[in-house]
């Protein structure tokens, strides 16, 4: 009988001491809701280590990249030249800052040269280094070109270098703005490998949005940005919507927690915010102001939540574990 | 070269953490800090960047195999040492974009110190969470399948110390049919829940550090049907190209109006 007091008193001291332990802050441990399997609740899987430069770059890579799209696009319909210069400025100083991001959140700085080392298709990241590196040097061509040729120098060199540089500037933008997209997509975390094909549509939308609300900020009040801020926040009000009615269990961080709230702000303001001011204030520039600064501002909102959602998803085991029992 | 492999026996294992310590010791790991988890007696919680072989403390209540004594309170204690599984699909060699991870003439997967910049790509795209980035260091760090030793002819730390063969190093196909073997001869024996982790049949196919485990994967740590990312490229990209499409359809739209 004494013995068994014991034993009992010393099991419930263990499990005082196991519980001071999990209460503790370094603890990573998830509590099970159902009971089912798992050691400890600890994290099946490795969160993403991208500090806050990686969602900026995902924001302003998708801002530059859409701004040589649509500079490339209103010098094929001859639009004014003072909007294919802002739109071909903001590409050149994306591509300026975006590296300098990139290199930043590098374990070693000092190694980023490796990024080129090699060439691999089936590595997003490495496809990304090139794309980026292609995307400045075409920036690069097509905003020196431009600047020659608006101070007078007629070239018919120039104006052939210019179109070439506006061309692959667009093309290796449209894929700079959608291949971090995919970056994030073919990986191991849950959240984002499940919503690898809405990724490309949201990101792309969304710097298309962002490039247009910049030349809206910039004075162009024309109908072409008009027609962007609507079609860029009717996609984003759809994706909205089409992520509040799915209900996967995968799916939890991106309607709960941090990541959770973040998103949906940055939804709202993407989405249903900027739209709702172009439909009722669209004809007064401080509409289109104040629709261009929610659009921008939900961007760069919805890059970080998405990164964060990452984070969450990585430490639910029980959601990989029943993703992949489903399958 | 024939490849080598790992089989861990869980159900030979006794948690003395011989393996821990023997790999710390040889590759020169710094500490995982010294914290209670509360996880039996398990404080290092996970594989990671310090920690290349890791020991698991189940506690389950369970009976261990087909053992009479306390069976009104049925309870077993489970240790596993867990390591890289050094994939033949290996998530983190496909994403790295420096050429730094390689896979070795012993089949196993290299992370080359010299060449790795800490991009973390490694990290989200290994489907068992065992790459880490080393904050201190900055560069991604993993089990190297002691490929120092193995060149020199020498079997891997953990195998070499370990006290009661659960951590055993040898030929691919030959630990793979003694593994199937000892499952078998655990279930004749009443350990009717013995079975082999190695997840051939998902785009993985199949690890070079495979184990005998008792139970559900999961209560483990590791993922029942694990797939590397690449598979998930196809649809990401198509998706990506599609939109790019329509969008600089609407562009031009948006212009031409």
């Amino acid at each position: 009988m004494k013995t068994a007091t014991k034993r009992k008193m010393t099991e419930e001291r263990l499990e005082e001491i196991r519980k001071e332990a999990w209460a503790t802050e370094e603890s990573t441990r998830k509590p099970s809701a159902q009971g089912e399997p798992s050691y400890y609740g600890q994290p099946a899987l490795k969160a993403p280590v991208w500090t806050w430069e990686v969602p900026l770059y995902f924001f302003l890579g998708g801002i530059a990249g859409l701004s040589a799209c649509v500079a490339f696009v209103a010098q094929s319909f001859r639009s004014d030249p003072a909007l294919i210069r802002v739109s071909l400025w903001a590409a050149l100083l994306g591509a300026a800052i975006c590296p300098v991001l990139l290199i930043a959140d590098l374990g070693r700085p000092a190694r980023f040269l490796n990024m080129l080392r090699v060439f691999k298709l089936r590595s997003a990241m490495s496809l990304g280094a090139w794309i980026l590196a292609t995307f400045s040097g075409c920036a690069f061509l097509a905003v020196l070109c431009f600047e020659l040729l608006s101070r007078g120098i007629r070239n018919p060199l120039l104006i052939s270098f210019l179109r070439l540089g506006e061309i692959s500037a667009a093309a290796a933008g449209l894929l700079l703005a959608s291949y971090t997209a995919v970056l994030i997509g073919a990986t191991a975390i849950p959240v984002w490998s499940e919503n690898r094909k809405l990724l490309p549509v949201h990101f792309l939308t969304s710097g298309l949005g962002c490039s247009a609300a910049i030349l809206e900020l910039a004075g162009f009040l024309i109908p072409a940005t008009q027609v962007l801020g609507f079609a860029a926040s009717g996609i984003e009000t759809l994706i909205e919507i089409f992520l509040e009615m799915r209900k996967r269990p995968v799916d939890a961080p991106l309607h709960h927690g941090r990541s959770g709230t973040t998103l949906r702000i940055a939804g709202l303001l993407e989405g249903p915010a900027a739209l709702l001011l172009r439909v009722f204030w669209g004809s007064l520039p401080a509409g289109r102001y104040a629709a261009a600064v929610c659009f921008l501002v939900g961007a760069l909102l919805s890059r970080y939540a998405w990164i964060w959602a990452g984070r969450a998803s990585a430490g639910d085991p029980y959601a990989l574990f029943h993703l992949q029992r489903k399958t | 070269m024939p490849i080598s492999a790992f089989l861990t026996d869980a159900s030979l294992c006794i948690g003395c953490k011989a393996c821990e310590v023997a790999c710390k010791e040889w590759n020169e790991l710094p500490d995982d800090g010294f914290s209670w988890s509360g996880n039996s007696y398990d404080n290092t919680r996970a594989l990671g960047a310090s920690t290349w072989r890791h020991v698991l403390f189940l506690e389950q209540k369970q009976p261990m195999g087909s053992q009479l004594a306390g069976i009104n309170e049925p309870f077993r204690w489970q240790f596993l040492s867990d390591v890289c599984k050094h994939c033949a699909n290996a998530g983190c060699l496909e994403a790295c974009p420096t050429g730094s991870i390689v896979r070795t003439e012993f089949g196993s997967v290299f992370v080359q110190p010299d060449i790795c910049n800490g991009c973390g790509y490694c990290v989200v795209s290994c489907p068992f969470g065992v790459i880490e980035k080393r904050p201190e260091d900055g560069r991604a760090f993993k089990c190297t399948f002691c490929y120092d030793r193995q060149k020199a002819g020498l079997i891997p730390a953990c195998a070499k110390a370990c006290p009661t063969e659960s951590i055993q190093f040898g030929d691919l196909e030959v630990l793979r049919q003694r593994g199937k073997k000892r499952v078998q001869d655990l279930q004749e024996r009443g350990y009717s829940d013995a079975r082999i982790y190695d997840p051939q049949g998902t785009s993985v196919g199949g690890i070079h550090a495979f184990s005998v485990i008792l139970g559900e994967p999961e209560a483990y740590n590791l993922p029942p049907a694990p797939e590397v990312p690449t598979v998930y490229l196809k649809s990401a990209w198509t998706s990506a190209l599609v939109s790019a499409a329509i969008i600089f359809a609407i562009v031009c739209a948006a212009f031409a109006l």
